[in-house]
């Protein structure tokens, strides 16, 4: 098999999605500082974490003074899915791939690092990898810098429109595949309707933000594993 | 918030973020073939992301009507199948449209 382990194919390979991330890090930077976190807060977050949905869910627990255990479960259940991503990745691992390089490596497993790396042909090797990491991690990182900035600066006007940015990017993540999956049509209507009893209906609007994500999601996704278990060697695609 | 509060959250945070990714990579050397584990996997991120839109987004502008534009304008531009920006830039466009008119109604 050959190996694909060249830091300047990792770095070409890493830079589109680097501009992609630059974008929606943008919109954070915005959110973040929007609900409480200084500049320097939203930055280290992203730098640290790597992780849109759950940076997201995590701001208003933080600044809300919410629990750690809410804080770590709600990061546990929206970031599960990079637990199979990290089991596929480890496979395509040239030797050359120790254990003391899959420490690093696994930070940056986000969706669209997996499946550039997973769609190469042949073992990819650790030099790739770290080519790969850097300029996602970089647009990530000074996205949510540059938004957090801006956000102080722009008028209150831009900035409440920019608001519903990182949402629209969500909606443009859940929306083609809901149209072309039913079950995941299903999925996401479930989701919707609990996320709205534990908005609307009187006592169980006071469960925290992170837990309620967490029943959503276990509830809604458990019950379509259940009634539409997909193929096996479906597995994990692209999703964010 | 204070620096010293945040950095606990912080640590939480990274720490359990980075332990989901890491520990699979190291210590699982076999696929996952549970059929339940992977369909539930599967559907995980939609869910998350659906709960955490709806009904938020509703509340992510000055006021629930420009958000409402921005969203049916996100949902529009996802059934054509736009990209993740062109949709984001749409929706704030809806939006502080809906915003410009609203203030001289």
């Amino acid at each position: 098999m050959t190996e694909i382990n060249s830091f300047k194919k990792g770095l070409k390979d890493g830079l589109p999605i680097c501009i992609g991330y630059f974008s929606v890090a943008f919109a954070f930077g915005i959110f973040a500082t929007e609900n409480g976190l200084t500049v320097f807060q939203a930055t280290i977050l992203s730098l640290t974490n790597l992780t849109s949905a759950g940076q997201l869910a995590a701001v208003p627990i933080i600044t809300g003074g919410g629990s750690l255990a809410e804080l770590a479960l709600s990061q546990i259940v929206i970031n599960s899915r990079y637990s199979l991503m990290s089991v596929s990745l480890s496979q395509k691992f040239s030797p050359d791939v120790k254990l003391k390089d899959k420490l690093y490596i696994s930070y940056a497993n986000t969706d669209e690092i997996f499946a550039v790396s997973i769609s190469q042909k042949g073992e990819i090797g650790k030099k790739y990898m770290l080519g790969l990491m850097i300029p996602p991690m970089v647009g990530w990182t000074t996205g949510t810098l540059a938004g957090a900035l801006a956000g102080n600066i722009l008028p209150a006007m831009v900035t409440a429109a920019l608001g519903l940015a990182i949402y629209g990017m969500f909606i443009a993540i859940v929306v083609p595949v809901a149209k072309k999956e039913k079950a995941t049509a299903l999925c996401v209507f479930i989701s919707v309707v609990l996320s709205c009893v534990f908005r609307y209906v009187p006592l169980l609007n006071k469960v925290p933000s992170g837990f309620t994500v967490i029943i959503c999601a276990v509830v809604s996704a458990g019950i379509l594993a259940l009634v539409a278990p997909v193929k096996a060697d479906e597995e994990v695609t692209e999703n964010e | 918030m204070s620096n010293e509060k945040f950095l606990i959250y912080l640590l939480v945070m990274a720490g359990v973020t980075y332990l989901v990714r890491m520990i699979p990579m190291v210590l699982l050397k076999k696929k996952i073939k549970n059929r339940f584990v992977i369909s539930f996997l599967h559907y995980i991120p939609y869910a998350v992301l659906s709960a955490m839109t709806i009904p938020a987004c509703f509340y992510a502008t000055d006021s629930p009507v420009t958000a409402a534009v921005g969203f049916i304008v996100a949902v529009v531009a996802s059934l054509f199948e736009r990209s993740l920006v062109q949709v984001a830039a749409l929706s704030c466009l809806g939006v502080l449209a809906t915003e410009l008119i609203m203030k001289f109604i």
